[in-house]
């Protein structure tokens, strides 16, 4: 006799807005395989929670941008932003595939160099630069990004004292109608402010400016105001070429790019909203448009970080408990939480299980493993039952995580790469108690 | 266990449930209905948990006495069977 | 010319604050030469669609909602036309949008049609985006901000007096005299509709709501303007008026040879007290009141079902000023095994019971 698959009972009480059974059901199909290898054995060789990144979509995410870019430039190369994913072995990828690097402090500075990016590939940001990163960038042949004035006067010292005259690029922040202001980075265009740093540069005798770089803010899904952003840059640059007689080499036009996350605050599924990189890029080009014809085109560099890495990235994590909370919601205790998924502030992470599953979706909270109330995955979703033991994969998780994430209360999970040809590797090791207490000291009276 | 409001209950194949009490309507699964079914004709948890073993096709990690107990929970929140019944038996 | 297509339109929500479905459902079925079949897709077991028998409905489906993703809509549309096969969809609520363009041209390779406007015009329409279109289209628009951040809600007064409106991208719109009710209706439409929202300058005057059809070449097919006689309290209309106001179809006219729209839309006109004309916003589907259309004369829905099948439709100007609608409502006494039926099986078919035309 065939007996029916046992199913973990459900009761749902119809209430009104609420009474579609396709809410939610339609949507979800298991993840099984990540590039091919099985989620069941990559918890098995490598444990749980666990975050998996696929080398494939890496390559093919930077290959559908490089050719939208190449497509409509004579020039052009993307940096990746380290800040969004410096692991090793993510870098590498995207360095063998041609990008360069963009860094935010000298200690990524460090690790780019370490991991062996040329000088010259580095394009060094952010507001906080002491003298030994500015000694380090210049001497390294970096492209320095500079942010304020107090950082002209410090970077023209440091080149002074190494006899050098680089080429540096201009931080600029401007207005784009839509999006909320970026204004504590760069000098600001609509002011004023831009135009004086580049009198002021040229003033100064030591800086060549030499390139401009904006960047608008961050998850913004309109590409309207990537055209607004690159038309007043291309303006811009053709006012310091008629003005000053500054010939730009370089616009930057950062990054922001959205990744098909949904936000907290948004209606509509990240799939629906968030355009094609090829979008993003058409709408960088037709601002481009008002820049003068001139003599050489400028290289147009992108940084995008979130948008390449963020659907390469996976997080395994197994169903612990669950339990049925007064409210009758079913809740889940997960074995990654917050610490490990930072990015589940900011999104409604898509979440699926690993294997097949039955039964109907009900009203579920997922909660991590911290002994903290703000450890919480997903809030309210539809999910069907699951039981201690199962798997579940939360999608597009490839970005900000592994660099956000903290130790806290548990050790962080480990890291795996599947390459290519469907290989997983670790590429940074599970954390233990010795990782947590590497740095610490006892003072002698305590020991 | 005091079945009364369980056994007013319309129970459709389709597992649409109606309570003529309430006006209340809910959807149950197979498991869900088999349960309701048992409860309603007076079989303790335990029992139930055993016709369930019988009945469906478990895999390890099922744990239908676990389930029916907390089957029993949903259906105190849903005033199915009275908060203060004595313990299912 | 197909006169017997299967339609299948969404929107059956005929509440209080309704859904368009019921009204095209109505409309295709008023059509002297249709002779076909109509599916209806709601988003809820009790949607008064489904239960209104005199639409001659052959079936109902639950579909999901659009905020469950392409898959998850792609997945139920071709399993319910596996099961009642249908030529012709016409989606009816903006939220739907986004995802049937993006399907298109996958239904159209199964056979089912639709006549949308591109993800270029639907995008231009955008509330964000009215002073460009404004512009494009040689519209006069009211002063509009898009915000995406509380803290510029404090100084957009300075850019658009109060009183102004708070709108969120796809529905709502609260006016407000002052900061503190701009932060609570902020927060209210940030909760319901996400990011980005809009402020615009408020008028008074009177104001006109258009239902048309652009051909996708910039031509407009027909359009009826109305003008609303009765609101309820959430200011939707209850009752309303065809009007002759030549300036309305001339400003939705230049609106369509802007935009190249192809489909329908609610062009919303503001006349001020002062005599100015101005565009409001354009809704990227038919209005609640469509049915209006086809009782002055221009069937609308009927003319869009066409339109999807690939039959010419020569462009509509006359229609009877003068001919009102005035809604009701009304108990539909009904069997719960109806929405058992649709509850627990998210399909009904009715093609037994389907009453004899």
């Amino acid at each position: 006799m065939i007996r029916p698959r046992y199913e973990r009972p459900t009761l749902i009480r119809h209430v009104a807005g609420m009474m579609n059974k396709y809410a939610r059901v339609g949507a979800l199909k298991p993840l099984s395989h990540v590039d091919g290898v099985p989620v069941a054995r990559l918890v098995e060789q490598f444990g749980s929670p666990l975050f998996v990144f696929s080398e494939r979509t890496i390559v093919q995410r930077q290959h559908e941008l490089k050719d939208a870019l190449a497509l409509r430039f004579p020039r052009s190369q993307l940096a990746w932003s380290y800040k969004t994913n410096y692991l090793d072995a993510v870098c590498r990828v995207f360095h063998r595939e041609g990008s360069w690097a963009e860094v935010v402090s000298e200690l990524e500075f460090d690790k780019a160099r370490r991991l062996g990016v040329p000088g010259e590939q580095i394009l060094f940001n952010g507001p906080f630069k002491p003298e030994s990163a500015l000694d380090k960038a210049f001497s390294a042949g970096a492209r320095v990004h500079l942010d304020h004035f107090d950082e002209i006067l410090r970077a023209e010292r440091v080149a002074e004292r190494r006899g050098l005259h680089p080429k540096v690029t201009m931080r600029v922040n401007l207005a784009v109608p839509g999006t909320p202001a970026w204004s504590r980075f760069g000098f600001n265009l609509e002011n004023g402010q831009a135009l004086d740093a580049a009198k002021r540069l040229r003033a100064g005798g030591r800086l060549e400016l030499a390139g401009l770089h904006c960047h608008i803010g961050t998850f913004v899904q309109d590409v309207d105001s990537y055209r607004q952003e690159a038309k007043k840059l291309a303006l811009l640059a053709n006012q310091l070429q008629r003005e000053l007689g500054v010939r730009v080499d370089t616009i930057d036009l950062g990054g922001g790019l959205a990744s098909r996350n949904t936000l907290h605050a948004q209606y509509l599924p990240g799939d629906q909203v968030t355009p094609s990189l090829a979008q993003y890029v058409e709408a960088i080009a037709e601002g481009l448009e008002a820049l003068d014809a001139g003599a050489a085109p400028p290289t147009i560099v992108l940084e995008s970080g979130r948008a390449l890495i963020d659907e390469a990235g996976f997080l395994v994590t197994t169903v612990h408990a669950t339990k049925r909370l007064p409210d009758g919601r079913r809740a889940l205790v997960l074995d990654a939480g917050v610490n490990a998924l930072v990015t589940a502030n900011w999104y409604k992470h898509d979440v699926v299980p690993a294997q097949d599953f039955a039964g109907m979706p009900e009203p579920t909270v997922m909660y991590g493993p911290l002994c903290m109330n703000i450890d919480v995955l997903r809030d309210q979703l539809l999910f069907p039952p699951v039981a201690p033991g199962d798997r579940l994969v939360f999608k597009n998780v490839g970005a900000y995580n592994v660099t956000q994430w903290m130790q806290f209360i548990v050790e962080r999970p480990a890291v795996v790469l599947v390459s290519r040809s469907g290989e997983p590797a670790v590429i940074r090791r599970r954390e233990s108690l010795d990782t947590l207490v590497s740095q610490e000291e006892l003072p002698p009276w305590l020991r | 266990m005091n079945v009364e409001r369980l056994r007013e209950l319309a129970i459709s194949d389709t597992g649409f449930v109606f309570d003529p009490y309430s006006g209340f309507t809910f959807s149950v699964n197979e498991t869900g209905r088999f349960m309701l079914q048992a409860l309603k004709a007076g079989h303790a948890a335990e029992a139930v948990a055993a016709q369930l073993a019988e009945a469906f096709d478990l895999t390890p990690s099922d744990d239908p006495s676990r389930d029916v107990h907390e089957f029993i929970l949903m259906l105190r929140e849903q005033q199915l069977l009275p908060h203060d019944d004595d313990r299912e038996g | 010319m197909r006169s017997s297509p299967t339609v299948a339109v969404t929107g059956l929500n005929a509440t209080d604050n309704p859904g368009p479905g019921v009204a095209v459902l109505r409309a295709l079925r008023a059509a002297p030469d249709f002779h076909g079949r109509l599916v209806g897709l709601a988003y809820d077991s009790l949607d008064p669609g489904i239960y209104h028998q005199p639409l001659g409905l052959s079936a109902a489906y639950l579909i999901p909602y659009p905020s469950q993703g392409l898959e998850a809509m792609r997945e139920r549309l071709f399993e319910i036309h596996r099961q009642t096969p249908f030529d012709v969809l016409i989606p009816t609520l903006d939220s739907e949008l986004p995802s049937m363009i993006a399907l298109e041209p996958e239904l159209a390779a199964k056979g089912v049609h639709l006549y949308l406007p591109t993800r270029e015009q639907f995008d231009l329409r955008s509330k964000a985006r009215l002073a460009e279109l404004g512009a494009r289209a040689g519209l006069d628009v009211p002063e509009t901000r898009v915000l995406s951040d509380v803290r510029e809600l404090y100084d957009v007064h300075k850019d658009v007096p109060y009183p102004f409106m708070v709108k969120g991208v796809f529905y709502g719109a609260v006016k407000v005299n002052a900061v503190d009710e701009a932060v609570h209706a902020w927060h209210q439409t940030v909760a319901k509709w996400g990011l980005p929202v809009i402020v615009q300058q408020h008028y008074s005057g009177e104001e006109y709501d258009i239902v048309a059809v652009g051909d996708g070449r910039g031509g407009l097919i027909g359009a009826v303007p109305m003008k609303k006689m009765l609101l309820t309290d959430k200011g939707k209309g209850w009752a309303g008026v065809a009007v002759k106001d030549p300036t309305l179809i001339e400003m939705t006219e230049r609106f369509m040879a802007a935009s190249h729209w192809r489909g329908p839309c609610e062009v919303e006109v503001l006349r001020t007290h002062e005599g100015r004309s101005l565009l409001l916003e354009v809704n990227p589907r038919f209005p609640a009141w469509t049915f209006l259309s086809a009782g002055a004369g221009q069937n609308l829905p009927w003319a869009v079902a066409r339109l999807a099948l690939g039959d010419a439709v020569a462009p509509m100007r006359d229609f009877k000023a003068g001919t009102m609608f005035v809604r009701i409502s009304l108990d539909q006494v009904t069997s719960i095994d109806r929405f058992e039926q649709i509850a627990s099986t998210g399909a009904i078919t009715f093609e037994k019971e389907k009453d004899p035309p």
